[in-house]
């Protein structure tokens, strides 16, 4: 019993520091870019205390373009994450992700076909619109894999029939793309390939909103998806609504994922990897400690990541996804080998 | 029949799709240990998950203290009702305390924090069964036995009033069969709990059991005290064996179960 109070100190620290560790950042990215600034200087900005004629300038590029960026960057990887955690609980299966599934991929498509054909009529779509739009794309390609999941039983199986999803919805988006007038492709073509650049605040205060009532939601979530790791007769035994708690996981993910998809387009390998990273660490199930844990990990990830992409060849900016996969992937695999080893056991 | 009893199930026709056992009456009463005995495939499995809702009957009715099942929620269900099954669970990074206190689900709150009293009777079904001192393993890391040991804690913490088993202890050692045989009939004795569960061992049905039903062909063959049941006339009709087999296999059996039944009545 003394164990179990060692740990939750334990795992409450971890969160703390975490905490700790994404403020940090947030600082520290604030002050990379084709601009460096000092801390010090960015905190002034930041209290809005300058009178350095210098900084005056920087001050616009610092709240307008860069904290925006900083603070979306983080709150998505934080909601790609906490996706891929639900996915892997709803399928009870480490390789499940919003990405490999194809859901990323369909909500891609949805956004793209919505915005095409709105601005084709002249209208711009609203951030409220294209989150509605992503997460509509999002439930109909969650809703194909999990059709073909009642006929497929093996999980390398669904996840390859999710990666061929994947690449239907971004030919068909490519299709559109094609066709789309040239003013509009330079926009959708940034997008498509996964970008956090060019975030306004309204967008990202809404998705704010929004992946913090998921957060709050999944956090309540934790006594029932704790029973469920036991597999679906031992947790409808002691009283988990089965169908309510799918229905919820598929819904939250989908939107979590969908949230950053509408703003962000598809970002890679996040949701399946980190959740991985965050039990490397915590080296528990328990909903309680990985929920936090994998949003606040993923959150410092994608922070990094794009704080790379658009540092490292600066001025070109590379797309978010080409740093994830480069950093990610190889974590997928390891878990692939690591599988296949267990299965032999 | 008895409307005094725990549980009744009345004409209950089981399976997928079509039935793999039909016609079924059961009445079990508080404190007592009933076995389920036949050949594989006859469809014991089948029967406990119908019978404690993890699968749909195709007809009949089920009452626990006197109210349909079907009409009672998940959580009411939970706190009269637990299960442990065959099926292979693969919970990854979970310790046997924390596959243990899932258990106590129906009686925590929001977050499924765990009281202390809550603890207590978490070790308490840790010891019963001998897996205290693992409780800190991964459950992926216990042998096949230890996972069943654990596996029944689990349904004993959950504190019941019926306790459904599938094979509890086909993976344990000699050892390990008397000791969880013993836990399960002080709990009948002491607790009143009612315990129905499918067994192959048949020494230990004979040895642990009030009442033994025997099913094949699709229904029950012969329901009674397992000293009926395992005579040679039982054995005979059970097993389809010539009077001649069905006499020695009787006798061989009650000789090891009445040693068994010693040994188990002791440890209690």
């Amino acid at each position: 019993m003394s164990t179990e109070k060692n740990d939750t100190k334990k795992y409450v620290l971890l969160i703390i520091l975490l905490s700790a560790g994404l403020f940090f950042s947030l600082f520290l990215c604030l002050s990379i870019g084709s601009a460096k600034l000092s801390f010090s200087e960015v905190l002034s900005i930041l209290k809005g205390e300058h009178d350095d004629a210098a900084l005056a300038g920087m001050s616009s590029i610092i709240l307008d373009i860069r904290l925006p960026r900083v603070l979306g960057a983080a709150l998505f990887g934080g909601a790609l994450s906490l996706s891929g955690f639900l996915l892997q609980v709803f399928f009870q299966n480490p390789l499940a992700g919003p990405y490999v599934l194809g859901i990323s991929s369909g909500a891609k498509l949805f956004v793209a076909m919505f915005m095409i054909v709105l601005l084709s009529n002249g209208s711009v779509m609203s951030a409220g619109m294209s989150v509605a739009a992503a997460f509509f794309g999002s439930l109909l390609s969650m809703g194909i894999v999990l059709l073909l999941s009642l006929r497929v039983k093996t999980m390398s199986i669904l996840i390859i029939c999710g990666v061929m999803i994947g690449y239907i919805c971004s030919a068909i988006t490519d299709l559109i793309v094609t066709f789309a007038s040239d003013s509009d492709i330079v926009n959708l073509h940034n997008w498509s390939l996964g970008s956090f650049s060019g975030l306004s605040s309204e967008n990202v205060l809404l998705s704010a909103v929004l992946i913090l009532i998921a957060f709050v939601v999944v956090l309540f979530m934790s006594k029932p998806i704790f029973a469920f790791s036991l597999g679906e007769t031992y947790a409808k035994s002691v009283g988990v609504n089965i169908k309510l708690l799918r229905v919820l996981l598929i819904l939250f993910s989908s939107l979590l994922s969908a949230v950053v998809t509408a703003f962000a387009g598809p970002v890679s390998f996040v949701g399946i990897a980190v959740p991985h990273l965050a039990r490397l660490f915590t080296k528990t199930m328990k909903p309680l400690v990985m929920i936090p844990v994998s949003f606040l990990l993923g959150a410092i990830v994608t922070l990094f990541c794009d704080t790379i992409a658009r540092s490292a060849f600066s001025p070109t900016e590379v797309s978010v996804s080409s740093v994830t996969a480069v950093g990610l992937v190889p974590i997928v695999i390891f878990l692939l080998l690591r599988g296949k080893g267990a299965r032999h056991e | 029949m008895n409307e005094k009893e725990l549980f009744l199930a009345e004409g209950l026709s089981v399976g997928y799709g079509s039935p793999v056992l039909s016609d079924i009456f059961l009445s079990l009463s508080p404190g007592s240990v009933t076995v389920l005995a036949g050949p594989n495939g006859a469809g014991k499995s089948t029967l406990l998950r119908s019978v404690s809702k993890s699968q749909k009957l195709l007809s009949g009715k089920i009452m626990i203290d006197g109210s349909d099942i079907e009409k009672m929620s998940g959580a009411e269900l939970s706190k009269k009702l637990s299960i442990m099954t065959t099926e292979r669970v693969r919970p990854e990074l979970m310790t046997v305390r924390e596959i243990v206190s899932i258990g106590r689900y129906p009686y925590t709150g929001g977050f499924g924090v765990l009281s202390s009293d809550d603890d207590k009777k978490v070790n308490d079904a840790m010891e019963l069964t001998g897996v205290l001192e693992l409780s800190d393993n991964y459950f992926m890391r216990l042998s096949d036995g230890q996972k069943q040991r654990a596996l029944l804690s689990r349904a004993i913490c959950q504190e019941p009033e019926i306790l459904i088993l599938d094979e509890p202890t086909s993976y344990l050692d000699i050892s390990g069969k008397i000791r969880i045989m013993s836990v399960i009939r002080r709990l009948a004795n002491e607790n009143g709990l009612c315990v129905i569960m499918a067994l192959h061992e048949l020494e230990l049905a004979a040895a642990v059991s009030d009442t033994v039903i025997s099913i094949g062909e699709g229904r029950i063959i012969s329901k009674g005290s397992p000293q009926e049941i395992f005579s040679g006339e039982g054995m005979e009709r059970l097993y389809h064996v010539t009077k001649e087999e069905g006499r020695i296999l009787s006798g061989g059996l009650m000789e090891y179960a009445k040693g068994l039944k010693e040994l188990i009545w002791q440890s209690l």
